[in-house]
């Protein structure tokens, strides 16, 4: 992505973050709240594709649902192809829908089980008055075939599909306009492992073919490598840790990108490994995340600061960021001795 | 490309042809039509309501008589011999009139007559054309104004989710009966004019209003929920995310889920309103004299109970058949189109 300096953001999300209100209480002092996206900030180029990991309950699919704008935002700015949609209403962003598009987890539950997969794709055409009726029909056929389903596919109900054909149908119908950006939330984490190269191969595919940029959100770090260009790595609603994604994997800064790396499987040639970081404990709960720095509890080398100091997402001279008061290798951030 | 292609092409193409598969409708049809129990119910229902409605020909032609005119010196030739239909008490203290008995055979007085001396199988077939016309008309009124109501509760939610909610919940704390008689009383004794309709005390649009209404909550609260879950549903996030407005979602994805939960309702609601007619009826502020239906005729044979017990029995046994077929069928459509619900009502 050497191009993509000069260029503009197509997303940018800044000090984005969505809050929930746990349950109704007549005390609102009784009323709990949860971060499930704090003060997160990203930039995805065009053409690119970030990768969004971290384990589950992190808020990486609340964050998919923000940027996308299916859940309001709490507080923070939203701005997309340069124009700001952190407050526009669900009308108003209507005809934006067009360019942004998502992918979801379960491809069974994104499908209405009572249509037609023609009727489903046929769907996106006629929500925005594109194309006459037979037009669509030819557009439809097209779709099912670029995704290596068949035409007469479209006279079928989901049910009657696999769950990585239900997942192509998910993947044609978020293609139907040609939008610039893609946000996948999971989408293959509810397939076998088998169909799961199957269907980041043809993400990658169309991603060349459309000129597409993604949104990759995932907690399995094998496919996100796969397929990103950049990585952010969440804990507890907040980016840790982001930049080019082998780079992250081979050299992580932050401690938990370190953890995470390490339990990632792989084959190696040397069979010993010197020394595998762990975390200690479970993940703390949302509702009273720890003061400081949010990983401090799990921390292998947490010390005083950590406790008392949130740290910021610094950006080094590489291009890399990490929000660790101790980053474990390479320079350290700009303003930290 | 190609790769994508071979890998998933296998298991489409055992598929089979590009022929359209059945809809879920056609599905429920199928399994609906393979449920015997459900065809024979259905086919006791058609046969009464066909029969209910020849009251016309059957009074006019077998009966030969009016049944609406009370008939309290008259003569009916049986067997050869003219006798009176209504003749002095035998039993007992030989008070009062004992009506003519059933004669059981295909012409008038079949199943005999009534303290007025009218043909109570005559009264029988217009008395069921009444009850069947109330049952329905009430069940369509409930289930479009439960489906209105849940559906706007469930969709809109909010302020319009917490009015509906709470006019339901008046109506749910009273008694399904007590509403009924107390609504009856109240309207029998005005004649409402609604706009440019004059309901007076004997118009059947009375019974139906009433008997529509008592059962809205007990319908329109399990579609409110339905269509809540369906609003969480991914299918109703990824149709926001294609940019398609509210209208368009509640009418192509919420809708079609929504009907076979009301469509499982239509044999259930058809019985209890059957029911709640014949009671309403029974105590005289359901369908008004001279109409009839099978309640006003059980409550002619109350009287009668020991010296022609077929005047009640026989609307008794009508009703009784009848909501045990709706029953039955309700019980093979909910099977069919909505296996997942365990539903009670009442």
């Amino acid at each position: 992505m050497t191009m993509a300096t000069a260029q503009k953001p197509l997303l940018r999300a800044t000090k984005l973050s969505k809050i929930y209100k746990s349950g109704r209480s007549l005390l609102p002092s009784r009323r709990q709240q949860v971060h499930a996206v704090n003060e997160v900030s990203l930039e995805v180029m065009p053409g690119e594709t970030l990768g969004i990991v971290g384990e589950s309950g992190c808020g990486k699919s609340s964050l998919g649902r923000c940027l996308t704008r299916l859940q309001d935002i709490s507080s923070g700015r939203l701005e997309f192809d340069g124009r700001d949609i952190t407050d526009l209403s669900l009308r108003q962003i209507r005809p934006l829908r067009r360019e942004m598009q998502m992918v979801f987890q379960d491809p069974a539950a994104s499908l209405n089980a009572r249509r037609r997969v023609g009727d489903l794709l046929a769907e996106p055409f006629r929500i925005h008055g594109i194309g006459a009726r037979s037009e669509i029909e030819d557009r439809v056929s097209e779709l099912l075939r670029r995704v290596g389903l068949r035409s007469e596919h479209a006279l079928r109900f989901p049910h009657e599909f696999s769950g990585g054909q239900k997942q192509r149908i998910g993947i044609a119908r978020a293609l139907a306009l040609h939008p610039k950006l893609l946000v996948a939330d999971e989408p293959v984490s509810a397939l076998d492992v088998s169909i799961q190269a199957q269907i980041i191969n043809l993400l990658a595919e169309l991603r060349e073919e459309f000129g597409l940029t993604y949104v990759f959100i995932a907690h399995d770090l094998a496919v996100v490598r796969q397929i990103s260009n950049r990585v952010a790595v969440m804990y507890l609603g907040a980016i840790v840790e982001v930049g080019d994604a082998d780079e992250v994997f081979s050299t992580p800064r932050h401690p938990y990108t370190r953890v995470l790396r390490e339990a990632m499987p792989e084959p190696r040639l040397h069979a010993k490994r010197p020394e595998r970081a762990q975390v200690k404990g479970d993940l703390p709960s949302p509702f009273s995340p720890p003061p400081g720095c949010p990983f401090h509890t799990r921390c292998a080398f947490a010390k005083e600061r950590r406790e008392v100091q949130r740290p910021a997402l610094v950006k080094a001279a590489d291009g890399r960021a990490v929000a660790c008061h101790y980053p474990l290798d390479g320079p350290h951030p700009t303003g930290l001795a | 490309m190609s790769s994508v292609e071979e890998t998933d092409a296998p298991a489409a193409s055992r598929q089979g042809q590009a022929k359209a598969t059945e809809s879920p409708w056609a599905t429920a049809f199928r399994k609906l039509r393979r449920d015997r129990a459900a065809i024979v119910a259905l086919a006791v229902l058609v046969a009464i309501v066909v029969v209910c409605l020849m009251a016309p020909l059957y009074a006019r032609h077998v009966a030969m008589t009016d049944p609406f005119v009370t008939n309290l010196n008259g003569t009916v030739m049986i067997a050869g011999e003219e006798r009176p239909v209504l003749e002095p008490s035998t039993t007992g203290l030989g008070l009062g009139l004992t009506p003519i008995g059933p004669t059981w055979e295909f012409g008038p007085f079949m199943l005999g007559a009534d303290n007025q001396g009218r043909d109570v199988a005559a009264r029988m077939l217009y008395g069921g054309r009444n009850s069947l016309f109330i049952a329905f008309a009430s069940t369509l009124l409930c289930l479009v104004l439960a489906t209105l109501v849940g559906t706007t509760a469930g969709f809109f939610g909010g302020i319009s989710d917490t009015i509906l909610s709470r006019i339901l919940d008046v109506l749910w704390a009273f008694p399904i009966f007590l509403l009924a008689i107390s609504l009856s009383i109240v309207l029998l004794n005005q004649t409402l004019t609604i706009g440019p309709w004059r309901i007076t005390s004997g118009s059947l649009a009375l019974p139906i209003f009433i008997i529509g209404i008592v059962y809205v909550p007990y319908v329109a609260r399990p579609i409110r929920g339905h269509v809540q879950t369906l609003m969480g549903a991914e299918f109703v996030t990824a149709a926001v995310g294609l940019g398609a407005s509210p209208w368009r979602i509640l009418i192509k994805d919420i809708l079609p889920n929504v009907v076979p939960r009301i469509v499982v309702f239509v044999p259930l609601i058809l019985a209890l309103s059957m029911i709640i007619e014949s009671a309403l009826s029974f105590l005289s502020i359901g369908v008004q004299p001279p109409g009839a239906s099978w309640g006003t005729i059980i409550q002619d044979g109350q009287g009668l109970l020991y010296s022609r017990p077929a005047v009640a029995l026989v609307p008794g046994i009508a009703i009784a058949v009848t909501v045990l077929a709706l029953n039955i069928l309700g019980d093979g459509v909910r099977d069919a189109l909505d296996p997942k619900s365990a539903m009670r009502i009442g």
